[in-house]
């Protein structure tokens, strides 16, 4: 994961609230092995019209909206499924950040793992953003490491974990850390209860290529939707 | 010092290291073939291994096909996905049960088919629906792909401490009202977001006096609520529905494991973050009209108008879904015809379910204008229902009777709903899109959806009785 410090850009308002993670990425496009390639899917359904075309006034549809930074939303942000495409989609699409008055918990948690900056704020801070948005080309700036959100006439700080506001910060691998702690997950599996259960198999002989391979289709799939 | 309760207790027994955030030891880390593969290639490329492969099984659910499977998975991609979970799987020595097993099935339905599913565990699985596994008093929740990635290198997981909130039912669930009604109707009251930082356990007598495979319809929608995770504090009820299943425990280990589990259950004196009060004698059952889980209402209700909400949110809230749902405020909900009746999913799609359909389906005819489809929740359910004689009811009555796996609850395999039209579903949510582009999801209880089939618009199954 790249560290995040700042993130500075334009904004694209969606003053809903509970936008849940069907939404920012239909179901249709999980069936994709890979991390990326879903920008070009989100908030999909809700940008097309009754006959399936792209529909103008959506965001995602307007070229001059490409290079917004930060998504502004309204309570419960991400709820739903436990999908983290939702996160990789927005920012496969180009977000860095999406501000809130709340978020679903795992969504939070799988924006910090990968680095979409989830910024919580109270309502009225939101309500300011919304005005300032309404100038398609107006700027916020958001700091991490002095927790503060600015755009022109509001400044405003936000609290979040500290724990993962250093993740963020340093743009730690979690997983490298967490094996350092080898040793005190081996001391808890020996004092686990033997009644347990636990479900072994053999490794099948033959098949431990490398994984990549699996992941290389070989063969043209096709678009995406049917 | 006041007393613990479960989830504490779950919690405290799981710390591997640290406070708050917490590293906690998974004791079960439930696969399937959607949200996995980006984590066995993020292991791969890191040069790591599976650190327990003999704690993590794996299970093909949410885009696998539930008729004609002997032709194999037509979609590429699906094929694919299911391809690369088969691998990974081998790979790395973990158990699979693969499109042909017959313990194959929806993740949240085979772990406590399968014994493995058992109190004071901790329950991790990439699917927000693992809430379920809660109603064994197990610590069971969704996780992201990277956390997924996490617990296969570590077999842990860092956690923050979220809070506790008691849900108590107290009384009797009237006759014809079901689990489903029960948490639909929690749900109509603390809206989607009423959980959000918390570990809600369900408590109470009317709790009490549910079987397993209710307690985990309950547990199943704790999510829909916001919240963490859903608990239930295990009691005879549960150890009665492990006891002689594959992996549970037998002999001497079996005594052991009870003294235990008989430990875990919430002290009286224990203090909770939150407490809400629901009298189960006033509940009826309940039809989901909007696009989410809260938009809920009673089935003897009318469609809402939108200036009946305070909040502006949720005003706005319902203007959309009435739009969505192409729905009249005022439209008495027994007025509102549905084309497709779906049962099955994590949340209904096991035996007592599709007894409870069968029931009412008995000796009638699916509507002219429905079509009618059963998805077992597990290939043992399918199994067991085909030994009762429940697929004769259903098919003799109009119904399609399927293969197991999510199916119609997400879409992600060919069986999608229509644009624009409904669907009485027994599933967990009903947001946008969710069974299919335009779709319009009505959540409700296996009886009120096999009831729905054979009028072709809502009743109230009380009716019926």
């Amino acid at each position: 994961m790249k560290p995040v410090r700042t993130v500075e850009g334009t904004m694209v308002a969606l003053p809903r609230a509970d936008i849940d993670t069907d939404q920012i990425i239909p179901k249709q496009f999980l069936t994709r092995v890979e991390r990326t390639g879903y920008g070009d899917f989100l908030f999909y359904d809700w940008a097309r019209d009754a006959e399936g075309n792209p529909d103008t006034w959506f965001f995602t549809n307007d070229p001059a909206r490409r290079g917004a930074r930060v998504l502004v939303a309204g309570d419960n942000f991400g709820c739903g499924s436990s999908r983290e495409h939702a996160v990789w989609a927005l920012q496969d699409w180009g977000f860095e950040a999406v501000v809130a008055t709340s978020f679903a918990d795992i969504f939070r948690s799988n924006a910090i793992n990968v680095g979409l900056l989830p910024v919580e704020v109270p309502r009225s801070v939101v309500e300011a953003l919304l005005a300032v948005a309404e100038d398609q080309a107006a700027i916020v700036s958001i700091d991490l490491q002095a927790r503060t959100i600015r755009a022109e006439g509001l400044s405003a700080s936000f609290s979040i974990d500290p724990t993962a506001r250093d993740r963020m910060l340093k743009g730690l691998d979690p997983i490298g850390a967490t094996l350092e702690l080898a040793d005190a997950i081996s001391a808890y599996e020996l004092g686990r209860a033997n009644w347990l259960p636990s479900v072994l198999v053999g490794v099948v002989e033959g098949l431990g290529g490398p994984l990549q391979a699996v992941g290389d289709p070989g063969v043209d799939l096709g678009p995406d939707v049917e | 010092m006041p007393g613990q309760t479960l989830f504490e207790k779950t919690w405290d027994r799981h710390a591997v290291t640290g406070d708050d955030p917490c590293l906690l030891f998974v004791d079960l880390h439930l696969i399937h073939e959607v949200t996995s593969p980006q984590a066995f290639s993020g292991l791969a490329h890191a040069g790591r291994n599976v650190r327990r492969p003999d704690l993590t099984v794996a299970t093909l659910d949410h885009a696998i096909p539930t008729t004609g499977r002997s032709l194999g998975i037509r979609d590429p991609r699906s094929r694919l996905q299911v391809e690369t979970l088969r691998h990974n799987c081998a790979t790395h020595g973990i158990t699979l049960f693969d499109i042909d097993d017959p313990r194959q099935g929806i993740v949240h339905v085979v772990g406590p088919e399968q014994g493995l599913t058992q109190p004071g565990m901790v329950i991790v699985c990439g699917d927000s629906h693992t809430s379920t596994h809660g109603a064994f008093g197990a610590l069971a929740f969704g996780i992201g792909t990277t956390e997924l990635e996490h617990v296969l290198a570590t077999q842990t997981i860092w956690q923050k401490r979220p809070l506790t909130m008691a849900i108590e039912v107290d009384g009797d669930l009237p006759r014809g009202v079901a689990a489903k009604d029960l948490i639909l109707g929690i749900l109509a009251t603390i809206g989607v977001r009423g959980g959000q930082g918390h570990v809600i356990e369900y408590r109470g007598s009317a709790i009490r006096g549910l079987t397993m495979e209710e307690r985990m319809t309950v547990c199943n929608m704790s999510i829909e609520g916001g919240a963490r995770a859903g608990m239930i504090s295990p009691d005879d009820t549960t150890f009665a529905y492990i006891e002689g299943r594959p992996y549970a425990p037998t002999g001497a280990a079996w005594e052991r494991a009870l003294d235990d589990w008989r430990d875990l259950a919430t002290e009286s004196d224990a203090a909770f973050a939150a407490t809400r009060h629901v009298a189960a004698s006033t509940l009826v059952p309940h039809v989901s009209w909007g696009i989410n889980p809260g938009q809920t209402i009673p089935v003897t209700g009318s469609v809402p108008s939108p200036d009946m909400f305070e909040d502006e949110a949720e005003r706005d809230t319902a203007a959309r879904a009435l739009e969505y749902m192409g729905l009249r405020p005022g439209t008495p909900i027994t007025e509102i015809p549905v084309e497709h009746v779906f049962l099955g999913s994590c949340t209904n799609g096991r035996i007592s379910d599709l007894r409870e359909a069968a029931r009412v389906v008995a000796g009638r005819r699916v509507s002219d204008s429905v079509s009618a489809v059963v998805v077992p929740g597990s290939m043992q359910v399918k199994a067991q229902a085909e030994n009762e004689g429940l697929d004769r009811v259903f098919i003799d009555a109009g119904f399609s009777w399927r293969d197991a796996g999510c199916s119609s609850c997400l879409a992600m395999n060919p069986d999608v709903i229509p644009y624009g039209e409904r669907c009485a579903s027994t599933s967990n949510r009903n947001y946008e899109g969710r069974q299919g582009r335009g779709a319009r999801t009505h959540l409700v209880s296996p009886a009120m959806a096999a009831a729905a089939a054979i009028t072709g618009h809502f009743v109230d199954v009380r009716d019926w009785e």
